[in-house]
């Protein structure tokens, strides 16, 4: 279990622009996020000594970004090769490094040029290897194909709806609306979505990610040489990572899943709340990953803030709107922000607990909650001001 | 030399786990793997769950139910999948206890159903590779 509650703190927070087509190299993107973190938490890039990543062979190695940036001792450079699992692994892993005398000032970034250059859900290989040769032959070769096939059996366990789906969809959109960084800021009635193509039943254009060219990127530090800088720490309450038994060769493998109960939050779930010595009810506002409408019911489900099954009822009647029980992705999330492989989950948190988010804040909001990845494994991050 | 190929979908590239498996597909049978326990293992590997036990491949019946489905409207890669969408790709709970992949053919997918009896159907779609398949189970 994480035993560094609050000895560490996210001091720095960045940002490139999102877009469809960047037009610049990934390691750019990289260099312009890390750039502004360290900016903005009051640092200077002679104070950095550590620098994280991860990426799916789709991004710039972390010592060629501290190379652009002109770090002159990232004693502490790693990358994880990691899918959207990765994003609360980093942050992690930054303060375990610390805490080893390994390096003071940790960045941490994901930059990807998602849409314009190498796009995670745009197919494989046509040679099917490993735990693909029993997939891709069939057609069943993306990451929104993978998903649907859950999204249908937890349809048919217990009986959650397209409305559901919608519920989410809309409520997300809403907040992207309001958010000055959201690629999508269309507003987007339920009626909107129901029109909206299918492209995988039981998964409608709107069910699905956005695919998006950008980079963000946090500053990590002790927590009492954060209380020394420009912005009120964001202290690490907890955290875990992990998949259980049964995770396979990658997402696909979910074949020899159990059932849905098998989600990685359920085998991370004791070691998060654990670790931050708090329980569900104790969550101001949720950054969940959402890469489909689907995987917020997992999260919600897995980490006990409702039963197995329930997540469908869950999240309707505004409970995960703004004001409501358990605001969720107040930026509009991976389905209508920018889809940065869940690490703009940890900045927009980090804005919450500011309480800079603007018109996006949430009244009072002291502990979040950011989630990534969705099937096979994950990580999860508690956060407070 | 260029060598034109007439079929354009990803195969299956057999390896030391999987030969049995596609050698069986080619025949006409379907191969599974068995550990000493009786647990009946897809997809195949080199041991049986937490033991240097190696599994043995035995011909299973064929016959299965409907766990999940997919129906595949949008063709990802396009130029690949253009003219074969809508289709429909299924997981398969075996009556031998695993669950395995497959497409569903001969059913209309509006007319798919959870739980629904099914069984395989041996779809060759090159002289080495036949890809497994299934169809509502008559009778």
């Amino acid at each position: 279990m994480y035993k560094l509650r609050d000895k560490y703190a996210i001091a720095g927070i960045g940002n490139t622009e999102y877009s469809k087509f960047s037009g610049r190299t990934v390691r750019s993107l990289a260099t312009e996020a890390c750039l502004k973190a360290i900016e903005d938490a009051g640092l200077t890039v002679g104070d950095i000594d550590g620098i994280v990543s991860f990426n799916f062979n789709d991004s710039a190695p972390a010592i060629g970004v501290a190379t652009e940036m002109g770090i002159e001792n990232a004693g502490y450079a790693v990358d994880y090769a990691a899918g959207g699992n990765g994003a609360n692994l980093i942050t992690l892993a930054a303060t375990a490094a610390i805490e080893a005398g390994l390096a003071k000032n940790v960045v941490c970034f994901r930059a990807m040029n998602g849409r314009s250059g190498f796009r995670l859900g745009g197919g494989r290989d046509m040679s099917a290897y490993g735990v693909t040769q029993y997939t891709a032959p069939l057609g069943w070769i993306t990451y929104p194909q993978a998903m649907a096939m859950w999204a249908r059996r937890h349809m048919i366990d217990y009986g959650t709806t397209e409305e559901h789906w919608a519920e989410i969809a809309t409520t997300f959109r809403a907040n992207a609306v309001r958010n000055e960084r959201a690629m999508q800021r269309t507003p987007m009635s339920k009626d909107d979505y129901y029109n909206s193509r299918f492209i995988v039943d039981p998964f409608r254009m709107y069910d699905i990610c956005l695919e998006s060219d950008g980079a963000c990127a946090v500053v990590i530090t002790a927590a009492e040489h954060a209380r020394d800088l420009r912005h009120k720490p964001v202290y690490i309450m907890g955290g875990a990572y992990g998949g259980g038994p049964t995770q396979g060769d990658d997402l696909f493998d979910a074949i020899r899943w159990p059932s849905h109960s098998h989600n990685c939050f359920k085998y991370l779930a004791h070691d998060l709340w654990g670790s931050a010595g708090i329980g569900p009810k104790d969550v101001d506002v949720a950054e969940i990953y959402d890469c489909f409408t689907y995987s917020v019911l997992m999260a919600l489900e897995g980490l006990g803030f409702c039963k197995e099954g329930e997540g469908g009822p869950f999240v309707m009647d505004g409970r995960i709107a703004p004001g409501g029980e358990l605001p969720l992705n107040t930026h509009g999330g991976l389905l209508s922000e920018a889809y940065i492989h869940g690490f703009n989950h940890v900045t927009e948190a980090v804005e919450q607990l500011r309480g800079t988010a603007g018109v996006r804040q949430v009244e009072g909001a002291e502990i979040a909650l950011t989630t990534a990845g969705a099937m096979t494994c994950g990580s999860a991050m508690i956060l407070r001001n | 030399m260029f060598q034109p190929t007439a079929y354009a979908k990803p195969l299956p590239v057999p390896d030391p786990e999987s030969t049995p498996f596609w050698d069986g597909m080619r025949e006409g049978h379907l191969m599974l793997q068995r550990s000493s326990a009786g647990e009946y293992l897809f997809p195949p590997v080199t041991f049986s769950p937490g033991s240097l036990e190696r599994p043995e491949w035995v011909e299973a019946s064929g016959k299965g139910t409907v766990f999940s489905w997919i129906v595949v409207r949008h063709p990802v890669p396009r130029d690949v999948y253009a003219d074969e969408v809508p289709y429909v790709v299924a997981l398969i709970a075996l009556e031998e206890g695993c669950r395995m992949t497959g497409n569903l053919v001969d059913i209309a997918p509006e007319d798919v159903r959870a739980g629904m009896p099914v069984e395989i159907v041996y779809n060759r779609v090159t002289p080495e590779i036949t890809l497994p398949a299934f169809r509502p189970a008559k009778g």
